[in-house]
């Protein structure tokens, strides 16, 4: 039970063909491209809707961030007097926290996907990706203003002489963004499949997101980890970009090129197979929700 | 252009109960397991049989359904609840996929299952249009060059900048139906989204969606409303079970839709009736418009309500009235009879007929009862809940839906105005 629709331009005539079994190599991205303009609206709505009728509105978004921030360097910096490799405490976790909130919000989100929106899915077709595919823009918006904040706090600890080099990695920003993107979208977008199901993933991922976290070299670098491990956490496909995150920034840590490309594999495997998944599920998912 | 454009080529849908209701990752390997040791499905309810090496049942919602439509022409389907106009709908919009068989559209489809979908509360009136319209498949510029004549049609005005959610009920509908209606796929697909808004806003909506149709374009209806089936449609096709039982002329579609499914006659019999002539009088069959009581009646509100009855009675009776009762939510509406007062009832058979005029009942289903009593009381029978008939829907002048009740009463009024401040 599945469908397939495939439509082409015969002379500007618009063909749909709707069948039961359609190409499992088909991922449907052209159809994607033309609606792209429900997608910058989702990205709009996503955006504006969150904060109407909030006194802080956006300023939300930097405030998540700096009180966890602070938090962690309270009570991981000071009080249980982690190792930052040298850094100052507070950009450290700043570095760690913004680039994993934007994955940890992705996921997060497009998990959601089919049973946050069934009732849509329900009564009109586009191609179900839009949503998740516009959740990705929307907390990139999120991450943007975070960003420029941890910009400026890297300014002013700099010109206070602190011991931070940010380097010509910097360079590879957009880069580490896109894995973590890809690794966001494609994980939550097999929960999502999965969830259509399985209900009992919805409530394993808000907790799972956070126990991932302390997995992750967030609150820790790498370096301080004994041998053995570093291998375990070198398994974490989500572990070499956070740390190359932080050496482009903070010159310290550890910049792990081939484990880079691991990981860029991986997350480029979890990502098709996400897309599969998902086109998979969303012919007949509203036969079982 | 004669080719059609939409094809529809042996469309089967099939839900497999068993395996839907299973929603946890614990029932699902419960049930691999037992695949694995060769046991039955621990989920499966007694008495469910598994199907063709399937396990669970298997409904099919819809069953080897072939039909085409030709470039600018309006097709309704029509059919009862669970017919499969719901799954067809579905499927034809893409929002499940079939189990079976082939569907080809020329052109772009915009379906309108529900006006509003999408509508978020927080965003303003406009900010809707955009989103609103291009879920439904309209580009951004599109929505850009229409947007004046959506916030026109909808008669929002200043609103339009307001969030939706200080809308009234009313506002939001027009609003939505304004942005459908102004969709311009080459197929549209509509679910009965007429039954929204005011009197005169539905009368909008018809007008609107006939100069849709008139502009060549295809359009696909599914409606209960026999009425605005037979004024909008030129072509009518009945779903029954899965299948199409009728293609063809809007008006005969009508007719064999309100034909009974079944053969399934009333049995009448002494536990179905309370009185003193119970072991007297028995009736043997009671049929509405020529259609056995015993079968689900659908009836338009134009066709008058011909009531026939027959039995049999074991004395004579001076002054017998037999007469039909209809009663809807345990109230009686009507008591109708089937002679003058002081006719007699003789021993042996009798036939009766009782008509109640075209547009007495207003829409809604209503219980029938049949009784006889002898004036001044002492001797009847009467049963009070034998079958059921329905009254459709389907507007007219003189019967019209702002006249909202039970009975449609033929009232006349006046209104006189005096011109001059108000003192």
């Amino acid at each position: 039970m599945s469908k397939h629709s495939q439509e082409e331009f015969f002379g500007h005539e618009h063909i749909t063909i709707i069948e039961p079994h359609g190409s499992v190599f088909d991922l449907k991205l052209r159809e994607l491209w033309s609606y792209r303009d429900l997608i910058v609206l989702f990205v709009r709505r996503d955006f504006v809707a969150q904060y109407k009728q909030t006194i802080l509105g956006p300023a939300w978004h930097i405030i998540q961030p700096l009180l966890t921030t602070v938090m962690f360097t309270i009570v991981f910096g000071k009080i249980a007097q982690l190792s930052t490799d040298g850094v100052p405490p507070f950009l450290f976790y700043m570095a760690g926290t913004i680039i994993w909130t934007y994955f940890a919000n992705v996921l997060t989100a497009t998990s959601a996907t089919f049973t946050a929106n069934t009732h849509i899915f329900g009564k009109v077709y586009f191609p179900r990706l839009a949503i998740p595919v516009a959740t990705l823009f929307s907390k990139l918006i999120a991450f943007a203003i975070q960003y420029l904040f941890f910009l400026g706090f890297l300014a002013w600890y700099s010109f206070a002489g602190e011991a931070v080099q940010p380097n010509a990695w910097v360079l590879l920003t957009p880069v580490l963004l896109l894995m973590m993107a890809a690794i966001g979208f494609g994980g939550g977008i097999i929960i999502s499949a999965m969830t259509t199901r399985y209900r009992d993933l919805t409530i394993l991922i808000s907790f799972g997101v956070q126990l991932l976290m302390y997995a992750t070299p967030i609150i820790y670098p790498v370096s301080s980890l004994p041998q053995k491990w570093q291998f375990w956490v070198s398994l974490n496909p989500i572990a070499p970009i956070v740390e190359a995150f932080r050496y482009a920034y903070l010159g310290h840590g550890t910049l792990d090129l081939p484990m880079l490309g691991v990981s860029g594999l991986v997350i480029l495997v979890t990502l098709v197979v996400g897309i599969f998944m998902f086109n998979a599920v969303e012919r007949t998912f509203m036969d079982t929700v | 252009m004669t080719n059609p454009v939409i094809k529809v080529e042996n469309l089967s849908k099939y839900y497999r109960l068993g395996l839907i209701g299973g929603g946890t990752l614990r029932e699902d390997i419960n049930r691999w397991t037992a695949k694995l040791q060769g046991k039955p499905d621990p989920l499966l309810k007694v008495g469910q049989m598994e199907h063709g090496g399937r396990k669970g049942d298997e409904i099919w919602a819809l069953k080897d359904v072939n039909f085409q439509v030709k470039e600018g022409e309006i097709l309704g389907i029509i059919g009862r609840n669970g017919a499969g106009k719901s799954t067809l709908l579905k499927i034809l919009s893409r929002i499940t996929a079939p189990s079976a068989g082939r569907i080809t559209l020329k052109g772009r489809v915009g379906s309108l299952l529900e006006v509003g979908t999408g509508f978020h509360p927080e965003l303003t009136g406009r900010e809707n249009i955009y989103l609103n319209g291009t879920i439904l498949g309209m580009k951004k510029v599109e929505v850009d060059r229409k947007l004046e004549e959506i916030v026109e049609f909808a008669e929002m005005g200043k609103f339009i900048d307001t969030p939706v959610k200080r809308y009234s009920s009313g506002m939001t509908v027009r609003l939505a139906f304004a942005v459908a209606a102004h969709l311009e796929p080459e197929i549209l697909i509509i679910d009965e989204v007429l039954a929204v808004g005011d009197a005169a806003f539905q009368k909008k909506c018809i007008g609107k969606m006939q100069d849709i149709a008139g502009g060549g374009r295809t359009v696909l209806f599914v409606t209960h409303n026999m009425g605005t089936a037979a004024q909008l449609c030129d072509r009518g096709l009945v779903i029954c079970g899965g299948s199409v039982t009728y293609d063809g002329a809007i008006e005969d579609a009508i007719k064999e839709y309100l034909r009974p499914s079944s053969t399934q006659k009333l049995e009448l019999g002494k536990q179905h009736f309370r009185g003193h002539l119970l072991d007297d009088i028995a009736i043997k069959s009671l049929s509405v418009n020529g259609i056995d009581l015993g079968q689900q009646i659908l009836i338009t509100p134009e066709s008058d309500l011909v009531f026939e009855f027959s039995g049999t009675s074991t004395i004579t009776l001076k002054d017998f009235d037999l007469l039909i009762t209809l009663y809807k939510d345990g109230v009686r509406i009507v008591t109708a009879h089937d002679s003058e007062p002081g006719t007699a009832l003789l021993e042996g058979h009798f036939n009766s007929t009782i008509t109640i005029p075209a547009r007495t009942l207003r829409p809604g289903t209503y219980t029938v009862g049949l009784g006889g009593e002898r004036p001044g009381g002492g001797q009847w029978f009467a049963g009070t809940d034998l079958g059921e008939i329905t009254v459709l829907e389907g507007w007219a002048p003189g019967y019209e839906r702002r006249s909202v009740g039970v009975i449609n009463v033929r009232s006349s009024g006046e209104r006189r105005m005096e011109n001059g401040p108000a003192s």
